[in-house]
């Protein structure tokens, strides 16, 4: 069996010092970033760019399981749908803002990640996909039963977007995009301080060797647990954002096909990059967007073939390959510069 | 008395789609070492062909029976030389996700050639109607399916241990390195394993042909209980992914017979147990805690 999930991202990491990528690239691509999520709405019809950072921080919550701890869960769709659920019954109950119910819905999202977590992380590799596949089918099937409360079939209807007294209608949705993006970008943060603290270290090293993590003193099966918890939270605050930029909320958030769209996501961006979950979603919601209205049939078609080309031929995915050429180029100049020293 | 026995009987005849996919998926993860999302879609296209077949050919079940088999057969190794192979060194997730894709493009590309709503199909003669076994009266159709498939799954037992391939296909399955240092060729059977686990499924599909909605979406569910059973039974088994097959049909049946609202998830709660009793499976051996 093979010891990590991701055959080729480690070993590129490995290839470059660990301070690889310099601060100031680091400060560029953060101040671009964030000029492009506020620019966005203006770019995009607005209920649109609310998907692409939701389905953002959807994609860089699984690569912190998937690229940082090696394990592929294909169920994250059971954490994402019900936090929507449980936001959309918030608002809709309570009346409650919708931070607070989004806040609500992550919450969910995590008490239900323990036991799944726990139950999952007894099986590693490619089990750990089954099962966890298999629990997120569990959920849905219960959500699909529960009609009193979840609509089954029919989906939630009517979801408020009440901000603190301020009702943003649907004709309001350009203001809804700036009063949610906070709660994405804090999201991603805490994505980016998980990855870069110690405890994203044990993750890594997890992911790379988890005997010799083991062998170190670390209990493995704990911090997979934490990491699943933690990513499923992520998870639960861009799905109940999702559902309150809907108004509404569907079965198919439950299903399968969402696990799947969004390892694709992570995949076409680039698997360990925190960055290509963003790039990956903004491809893939701009793709089906520009599918849809066009009139063309059966966006599962090409979704399936991308899914298959990506996997055959750019393992890598886009931000990966763009990192990598610049990192071997850094790379390259940094020895030849030592040779000259050495020749000096 | 009566009615447990007929439960009995429909949770195996359902429980044997179950366990002749689930042997087709634990012979390929044996010897290939991949999990192929894909059985689901393989399993739907086997149902779909022997409808389609019956539609245009007027082939009847017995007919299909052979035939589809055959056909997938063909359809796997063209999988296998075209897609799965080049990721076959590869981390199996890979694979993993290329059959994920690869069942998007299929159930799509059927849906809309076919519709959305179920094909019919129509049994031949001698197997329609009831049969009456000593007082217990069972749809002659269900009892066909349960003997034909035993039948099926003794005769690859007896492929698998009495035979020279099924020699080599398990000493590749368990130890392949030594398999290889003995001087056997592991990878020759990597293709028509494939193509053979994959006419397993498509036989699942054409036995469901009858009892099923035959529609796109059929493969679906079924991959996904498909992955409940082999994490039963322990994937790398195949005796394992046999029995835990029929051991998911039955609690399908009298789920839906005793609880039709937890039917479904009963068998998800069957798959917790077993992973808090034996993390392995049934059958599994502990694998490396890696």
């Amino acid at each position: 069996m093979t010891q990590s999930v991701v055959t080729e991202a480690p070993a590129t990491e490995a290839d470059v010092p660990s301070t690889g990528s310099d601060p100031r690239v680091r400060w560029v691509l953060l101040a671009v970033g964030l000029v492009a999520a506020l620019a966005l709405p203006w770019f995009v019809y607005p209920p649109v760019a609310m998907d692409i950072v939701a389905l953002a921080l959807f994609a860089i919550a699984l690569d912190i399981l998937l690229g940082f701890t090696g394990l592929l869960s294909f169920g994250h769709a059971a954490f994402w749908g019900s936090s929507a659920y449980v936001t959309g019954l918030i608002a809709t109950h309570y009346g409650a803002p919708f931070p607070v119910a989004v806040l609500a819905g992550a919450v969910f999202a995590m008490i239900l990640a323990l036991p799944i977590g726990y139950l999952s992380v007894r099986r590693s590799g490619i089990y750990f996909a089954m099962v966890t596949l298999a629990f997120a089918q569990m959920v849905y099937f219960i959500a699909y039963q529960w009609s009193g409360l979840t609509g089954g079939e029919n989906g939630l209807q009517g979801v408020p977007r009440t901000f603190f007294g301020i009702d943003l209608v649907e004709t309001e949705s350009f203001y809804f995009y700036y009063a949610a993006l906070p709660i994405i970008l804090l999201g991603m943060w805490g994505a980016w301080r998980i990855v870069h603290s110690p405890f994203g270290r044990v993750l890594m090293a997890i992911r790379d060797n988890s005997q010799r993590a083991r062998a170190l003193g670390y209990e493995v099966e704990k911090y997979k647990v934490i990491a699943f918890v933690l990513s499923a939270g992520l998870t639960g605050l861009a799905g109940g954002v999702f559902a309150i930029n809907h108004g509404f909320v569907a079965l198919t958030e439950l299903h399968w096909s969402t696990s799947g769209e969004v390892v694709l996501m992570t995949v076409l961006g680039g698997i360990g990059t925190l960055w290509g979950g963003i790039l990956g979603a903004f491809l893939t919601v701009m793709l089906a967007d520009y599918l849809a209205s066009s009139g063309f049939q059966g966006i599962d078609l090409v979704t399936g073939s991308v899914f298959v080309l990506v996997v055959l031929l750019f393992r890598r995915g886009v931000w990966g390959t763009v990192r990598h050429r610049y990192l071997a180029r850094r790379l390259r100049r940094a020895t030849r510069r030592g040779a000259a020293d050495t020749r000096e | 008395m009566n009615a447990v026995l007929q439960y009995a009987v429909q949770g195996l005849a359902a429980g044997s789609f179950y366990a002749l996919a689930a042997l087709g998926l634990a012979i390929i993860f044996g010897v290939l070492g991949v999990v192929n999302f894909a059985h689901g879609a393989f399993y739907m296209l086997g149902a779909v062909a022997a409808a389609v077949l019956l539609d245009l050919l007027d082939l009847s079940l017995w007919w299909s029976l052979l035939v589809v088999p055959v056909l997938m057969f063909g359809f796997g190794v063209l999988v296998e030389r075209l897609l799965v192979q080049w990721l076959i060194r590869l981390d199996p997730l890979y694979n993993f996700l290329l059959t994920f894709g690869l069942t998007l493009v299929l159930v799509e590309l059927v849906k809309q050639q076919y519709g959305v709503s179920g094909l019919p199909y129509r049994l031949p003669g001698p197997l329609r109607g009831r049969v009456d076994l000593a007082g217990v009266v069972l749809p002659r159709y269900q009892l066909f399916v349960l003997l034909f498939s035993v039948g099926i799954c003794a005769l690859v037992w007896l492929l698998m241990t009495r035979t020279r391939i099924g020699m080599i296909v398990r000493a590749s399955t368990e130890k392949p390195e030594l398999a290889r240092a003995l001087g056997i060729n592991v990878g020759r059977w990597v293709t028509p394993v494939f193509g053979f686990g994959v006419a397993l499924a498509g036989l699942a599909g054409v036995l469901a042909a009858p009892f099923r909605a035959i529609t796109a979406e059929m493969g679906n569910n079924f991959a996904i209980i498909l992955f409940a059973v082999v994490v039963i039974g322990g994937l790398g088994s195949i005796v394992g992914a046999v029995i835990a097959g029929f051991m998911v049909g039955l609690v399908e049946a009298f789920g839906q017979a005793y609880a039709p609202t937890f039917a479904q998830i009963l068998i998800f709660v069957l798959m917790v147990l077993i992973i808090l009793v034996r993390p392995a499976g049934l059958f599994g051996r502990k694998e490396a805690t890696a």
